[in-house]
């Protein structure tokens, strides 16, 4: 079963850049990252550029890009994992791991199986 | 079906058969009451299987022991001590899905209803209060939710069991409490909804005896449904614990009660269900109601005050778990306010009441006026009007609303939309007064009505 794993966060929130929380943060980040990896429960994962987002939209048949949805919005998406795991609960425990959980929410979304050829 | 119940019972196709008679039997009568179920076949055979289990349990203990000889405590480790069978563990994992954690709360009672339970979607919303369409609704939702994302039906990993186990017993104690609410229903969907209660709280103590919790859980259930009897009067009314005839309590309620309180309190840690039937097992002891240990009482209630630090015994999410009402005021917020008003001109004329009430003082009123407004009238060779005798001025002024006396306000808290809370009023330390509670109340504050305190936990005398 497939999850995707959507981290969430508010802006300000966290340990700051520079600072030795931020060290302690990208060291769990590490074990985290490196225990998926050992598990093989991993399916893809990135960091999201947070300030970079375009948004399209098909209007009369033509494309429209535009900028945005913006950072400022208190909630934004920076991360995502997608796992291959036996149940809801199994990708809750992941879940529970991810250091951001302590201060931002992690969304938890079962994927539809679809087959691409 | 007989084929199932035989190859579960290891072939022994005599038991099985009699079972299914015996089921067959149970069918007649149930269906007839309550309508046929959705799947007959599924009905059957669980009613079969337990049929079975019962007749199998029911020999044994007569083999091995006289059951009326032995003291309750011994006869409630012979039933933890049998064995599990895969039926029950079967019960205990869909109880475990039912009540996860990512189900809406609410909807968590009314899953375990319809698919542990088995009680039909009418039965339910009869039971919860709520709407049958809507029911309806959140069940398949619910449903679909477990199956899409994956809930797993089974007994959760050790270090998710003390809270998961926690939401369990929440859903169970909620299930007897709406029955318990509503046991005064001519349907007997309430008396329903207890026994089911106590019979879930039974399978998870037996299944899960090493939580002190599920003993607790059971032991009050069984003794507050052991006053039963007593605690409606002919009139259908409450009768109050001070009032109610104890001889008419279940006493092997009771004593069942007491052997599973014995049993959590062997235990650690206890948490507010042991604490509550500890509580009760002391009402129940006491041959009246002036006989009552009333500090042990008090002391109870303290300790449950410290594992629940909440004015009201309840069941809803504790209040710092839900969103604020309203948002804090930002700094600054009457500055800004000041700047959004409308420029002078603008704005509605203000109310002069000190001009108005200047005026009044400068023209007499009453006799004193008349008569000087009289004379003016003389002096312009006009007759005076005539006028209204006057009347004294106590009898002129509207008789005021006779004050109402204040009632009590208490923050009442429900599970279920009108759940049964016992609200706790916290006067004091040590001094808490207990009103049941029976209306269906929103959560938030409420008003209750001035009643007799159900339990005056001031050591002494009740008052």
């Amino acid at each position: 079963m497939h999850y995707l794993l959507l981290l969430h966060t508010s802006t300000g929130s966290g340990p700051q850049p520079g600072t030795p929380e931020f060290d302690a943060e990208m060291a769990r980040w590490g074990e985290v990252n490196r225990e998926l990896r050992d598990a093989g429960v991993v399916v893809g994962a990135s960091g999201l550029h947070v300030d970079a987002t375009s948004t399209l939209r098909t209007r009369d048949g033509e494309p429209v890009l535009s900028d945005g949805p913006y950072a400022e919005t208190t909630e934004l998406l920076f991360s995502f994992y997608v796992l291959d795991v036996e149940d809801l609960d199994a990708a809750a425990a992941w879940a529970a791991k991810m250091p951001s959980a302590a201060y931002g929410a992690i969304e938890i979304r079962p994927m539809v199986h679809y087959e691409f050829r | 079906m007989l084929a199932t119940i035989a190859r579960r019972l290891d072939g022994d196709l005599a038991l099985a058969e009699d079972a299914v008679q015996d089921a067959l039997l149970a069918a007649t009568v149930e269906w007839g009451r309550r309508g046929l179920p959705e799947a007959p076949g599924a009905w059957l055979t669980t009613a079969a299987w337990h049929r079975a289990l019962d007749r199998l349990r029911r020999e044994r203990t007569a083999r091995i022991h006289a059951p009326s000889l032995l003291p309750a405590q011994e006869s409630y480790e012979l039933e933890a001590a049998f064995e599990r069978s895969a039926m029950d563990d079967d019960q205990l994992a869909m109880l475990f899905a039912c009540c996860h954690p990512a189900l809406e709360p609410r909807t968590r009672l009314a899953l375990t209803l319809r698919s542990v339970a088995g009680l039909t979607v009418a039965e339910i919303a009869r039971l919860l209060l709520v709407g049958e369409a809507a029911l309806e609704r959140s069940l398949v939702r619910a449903r679909r939710k477990v199956r899409d994302a994956r809930i797993p039906f089974r007994v959760p990993p050790d270090e998710l069991l003390p809270e998961r186990l926690a939401g369990v017993l929440r859903v169970v104690y909620l299930l007897f409490t709406a029955g318990h609410r509503s046991s005064r229903d001519d349907s007997g969907i309430g008396v329903d909804a207890c026994a089911e209660a106590i019979r879930l709280a039974r399978l998870i103590a037996r299944l899960m005896p090493d939580a002190a919790e599920t003993h607790g859980l059971l032991a009050l259930l069984l003794l507050t449904d052991a006053r039963r009897p007593a605690r409606l009067g002919d009139d259908g009314g409450l009768v109050a614990l001070d009032e109610q005839d104890r001889g008419r309590w279940d006493a092997e309620r009771v004593a069942a009660g007491d052997a599973a309180l014995a049993a959590a309190l062997r235990l650690r840690p206890h948490g507010p269900y042991t604490v509550q039937a500890a509580i009760a097992a002391t009402h129940a002891r006491a041959g009246t109601f002036e006989e009552t240990d009333w500090a042990a009482v008090a002391a109870l209630y303290a300790r449950l005050h410290e594992l629940e630090p909440t004015p009201v015994v309840g069941a809803q999410p504790r209040r710092r778990d839900r969103p604020r009402r309203r948002p804090a005021r930002r700094p600054g917020a009457a500055r800004r306010a000041r700047r959004r008003r409308p420029p002078r001109r603008l704005r509605p004329a203000p109310r002069r009441p000190r001009r108005a009430a200047a005026a009044r003082r400068r023209r007499p009123r009453g006799r004193r006026g008349r008569r000087r407004r009289d004379r003016h009238e003389r002096q312009r060779g006009r007759a005076p009007r005539a006028r209204a005798p006057v009347r004294p001025r106590a009898e002129r002024r509207p008789p005021r609303a006779a004050a109402r006396p204040r009632q009590p306000r208490a923050r009442v808290r429900t599970g279920v939309p009108g759940g049964t809370v016992r609200a706790i009023q916290l006067t004091g330390p040590l001094s808490i007064r207990t009103q049941p509670c029976e209306r269906a109340l929103p959560s938030g504050s409420a008003k209750l009505a001035p009643a007799r305190p159900w339990i005056a936990t001031r050591p002494g005398p009740p008052p």
